[in-house]
């Protein structure tokens, strides 16, 4: 059960973060934020060799006293990291790496939108309710993407 | 006057309807086109239009509801021709809200023309007959009974000049002929015949069809594919009078019965998508990349959050590209929210692939193999139609798989009897199954992480460039610009703008070794070549050929050349490499005027051959600058090929 997911652009800003609402939802920002001095060691660390025998999934990151940070990075740079509340029954590694594998199927369906630029956020607006005429109403933009992250904040996957 | 009413479904001025006519007009029209439970709602099959503006009113209720208001025919007419109607060939929202508007102009005593509309208006009376109920039910045969009196085939739809002249003709003869024995061909002519006519044998004819109205849509949609080609065009304008009829009226689109009518795609549209669809891409079979559908979506003139909505609804496997299902439903989905529905929470089971690829099969001119595919869809349809929605709208969502294909009897009965049980259908519920339909499918694709970034890559960039062409092997290698065939007139120049070289000059003794790619050196060599073309002459010419091939060194050898040009040229010149200093002068001075003037005609083909090098070598400047920018380029084009995978 990830308490937080966030997708990071090889830029190294966010393009989607969001965390299970709780009081202090900034201290998983900031964590996600000092995870990617560790994504970025562990990926020189895996070093010079090909990109393509690089291993996706990260491990774990950094324990902390009540979360475990995991960091999975694709090919392209773009880094996913999720933060797992350490008092769950310990997820094995399987289920944490099952857990990435389905967020980057989802992530590259996002990127499978010829609407969506890479490099934009991962957008899920909801809806305005407003007159069926107007167009003001916005549209979530990855509903899929969205679903499937709150759908690891609720249970493992 | 007609112009504006055809532009009413065009850009006219927007017909304004109080809230009170809204409802009643919106009513009526539902009646009109028969909300039975029958058919799909509308009265002719192939205008089962689930989009908004597509349905249309039959002929034969709108006849008789215009009957109805009691006004007499004459002004009937005119209301029909003003309303667009008869220009475009059937009663759709517009038109028959327009019509209604009239008809309470008329009743109000009002002259019948546009501009009488515009101002408010009771609500039009119509006396109420019961007929109008049973005209209701007989939606499926109306159409033929609506074409059956309709003589005149609006000449100008047909140029197409499909066998409807000819179906139409007979139907005129036999009204009540069985609707699976005519083909239908463009939807409900409004009639110019006095309506009483041909309604009554509408009715009745109705009436007898009405017992197997499933039946007899079911055929009807299939001979329609056919003739559906020749509504190329139609749908387009009706496409445009779509878009614009809902901008005008907003009604919520009657629900009560088909929830998802909206979303199902009658088989005008069908056409008008699947045409173009082949416009981004011929092969009906293969899908248009998501950039094409791209641009071609965004003309739409949709916001781009939306589109991307519907894109993220419609590609069904995600992968970035649309099949024709999928395009169809896209398109669908657009043409919708254009004409103001909201889009759905989930991709409506109307607008599934599977879906729409049982129900539509591609039309017999496309491949053969799709064809085979959609015949064994409907059997995986069906089950998996009744797992999915166990609700009313299984009933036309099997209606059109049932149609169009071989189908048992059995099955049609097992499709009816579930449809008769089958509720209003709760759109709220989509959003789960297509969701679930989605995640069970379980991504058989196998997905190479890599790809994702090169597909995109590939997707965004072109094709490789193809190299640059080679220059021509002129001057690359030493061995090309070979002076042998600069100087030698039977060998053509290699480059244009070489002159032929002097023929003065006798051929150079082992030019090739002075080649180098660098031109810096062409200048020493240059020189020197020449100087060994002097070597034959008299002695003393050395020193004024040496001058010509090299301007640089020639600034130096002046001031030497004039210090020395009494001295002669050393017949050795071939040995000396130091061509930039003095050359040994000829000692003996054998000068007559008769050398002088040889001196002077070497002099001039010197220069003149000097002229050509420097010629040639500010081309070789120029193709060195071009070929470097051209590095440039390719290394960058390198950098940005490579994947980014740079740590």
């Amino acid at each position: 059960m990830a308490v937080c997911v966030a997708v990071i652009a090889k830029e190294n800003y966010p393009l989607y973060i969001r965390s299970v609402p709780t009081e202090n939802e900034l201290k998983f920002h900031y964590m996600v934020h000092t995870s990617l001095d560790v994504v970025d060691e562990k990926i020189s660390a895996m070093g010079k060799a090909l990109v393509d025998q690089r291993e996706l999934y990260l491990g774990l990151l950094y324990p902390t006293e009540d979360y475990k940070v995991y960091g999975y990075v694709t090919n392209s740079k773009v880094k996913f990291v999720m933060v797992v509340d350490s008092s769950n029954t310990a997820l094995r590694d399987n289920e944490i790496r099952s857990m990435f594998r389905k967020l980057h199927n989802s992530y590259t369906d996002v990127m499978c939108n010829p609407f969506y630029n890479p490099g934009d956020r991962i957008q899920s607006r909801q809806r305005v309710e407003g007159q069926v005429s107007s167009l003001n109403w916005t549209v979530s933009l990855c509903r899929a993407f969205d679903s499937m992250v709150t759908s690891m904040m609720i249970q493992v996957c | 006057m007609e112009a504006a009413a055809g532009a009413g479904c065009g850009s006219g001025p927007p017909l304004l309807l109080s809230e009170g006519e809204q409802q009643c007009y919106s009513e009526l029209f539902a009646r009109c086109t028969g909300a039975a439970s029958g058919g799909p709602g509308s009265g002719p099959p192939e205008a089962a239009r689930a989009a908004p503006g597509a349905a249309t009113a039959a002929a034969g209720p709108v006849a008789d509801l215009f009957r109805a208001s009691q006004l007499p025919a004459e002004t009937l007419h005119q209301i029909t021709e003003l309303c667009g109607a008869k220009r475009v060939g059937y009663f759709g929202p517009t038109q028959f809200y327009i019509a209604l508007k009239l008809i309470a102009a008329a009743q109000s005593g009002l002259p019948v023309r546009i501009e009488s509309i515009k101002c408010e208006l009771p609500l039009p009376r119509f006396m109420i007959s019961k007929t109008d109920s049973d005209i209701r039910f007989g939606n499926s045969a109306e159409l033929h009974g609506t074409k059956a009196p309709i003589p005149y085939l609006i000449s100008e739809k047909n140029t197409f000049k499909r066998m409807d002249d000819e179906d139409k003709q007979q139907e005129t003869q036999s009204p009540t002929m069985s609707p699976l024995a005519s083909p239908p061909s463009s939807p409900p002519h409004y009639q110019r015949v006095p309506l009483s006519h041909g309604y009554s044998k509408l009715r009745s004819s109705m009436e007898q069809m009405h017992p197997a109205p499933y039946e007899a849509r079911q055929p009807l949609v299939q001979p329609e594919g056919p003739s559906s080609g020749n509504q190329g065009t139609k749908p387009h304008r009706h496409q445009a009078s779509l878009i614009r009829s809902f901008s005008v009226e907003r009604e919520p689109q009657d629900n009560s019965n088909y929830p998802d009518e909206p979303w199902r795609i009658t088989e005008e549209q069908r056409e008008y998508y699947v045409n173009q669809f082949r416009s981004l891409q011929p092969d009906p079979s293969s899908f248009i990349s998501g950039s094409v559908a791209k641009n071609f979506f965004t003309k739409s003139k949709l916001s781009i959050p939306e589109l991307s909505y519907i894109w993220e609804l419609s590609d069904a496997d995600c992968d970035g590209a649309l099949t024709l299902p999928e395009f169809c439903a896209a398109f669908h989905l657009i043409v919708a929210r254009k004409n103001g529905y909201p889009l759905p929470e989930g991709l409506p089971p109307t607008l599934q692939p599977e879906y729409l690829q049982a129900a539509f099969p591609k039309p017999k001119r496309e491949c053969a193999l799709f064809d085979s595919y959609s015949e064994s869809m409907p059997a995986n349809q069906q089950p998996h139609d009744l797992n999915r929605m166990e609700k009313l709208s299984i009933k036309d969502g099997a209606d059109f798989p049932v149609s169009t294909q071989d189908l048992t009897g059995d099955d049609k009965q097992a499709l009816k009897s579930t449809m008769d049980e089958a509720v209003p259908k709760d759109t709220s519920e989509d959003p789960a199954t297509p969701k679930d339909s989605n995640s069970l499918k379980a991504r058989p694709r196998s997905r190479s992480y890599s790809s994702t970034s090169i597909e995109e890559a590939m997707k965004r960039g072109e094709d490789p460039p193809t190299p640059p062409p080679r220059p021509q092997k002129t001057h690359s290698r030493a061995s090309s610009l070979d002076l042998n065939k600069v100087f030698q007139p039977s060998v053509p120049a290699t480059k244009s703008g070489l002159l032929p070289p002097p023929p003065a000059l006798p051929p150079r003794p082992c030019p090739s070794q002075s080649e180098q790619a660098s031109e810096a050196e062409l200048h020493p060599q240059l020189n020197r070549a020449p100087s060994q073309a002097a070597e034959s002459s008299p002695t003393k010419k050395d020193t004024p050929y040496s001058q010509p091939p090299s301007k640089p060194i020639r600034r130096k050898l002046r001031p030497e050349n004039q210090a020395t040009e009494n001295q002669e040229p050393s017949t050795t010149v071939g040995g000396s490499v130091s061509v930039a200093t003095m050359k040994p002068h000829p000692t003996v001075q054998k000068q007559s005027s008769k050398q002088k003037k040889a001196i002077q005609t070497a002099i001039r083909k010197n220069k003149e051959a000097n002229a050509v090098l420097a010629r040639l070598n500010s081309e070789l400047q120029q193709q060195l600058k071009e070929v470097h920018q051209e590095r440039i380029a390719l290394e960058n084009q390198l950098e940005q090929l490579r994947p980014v995978t740079v740590l």
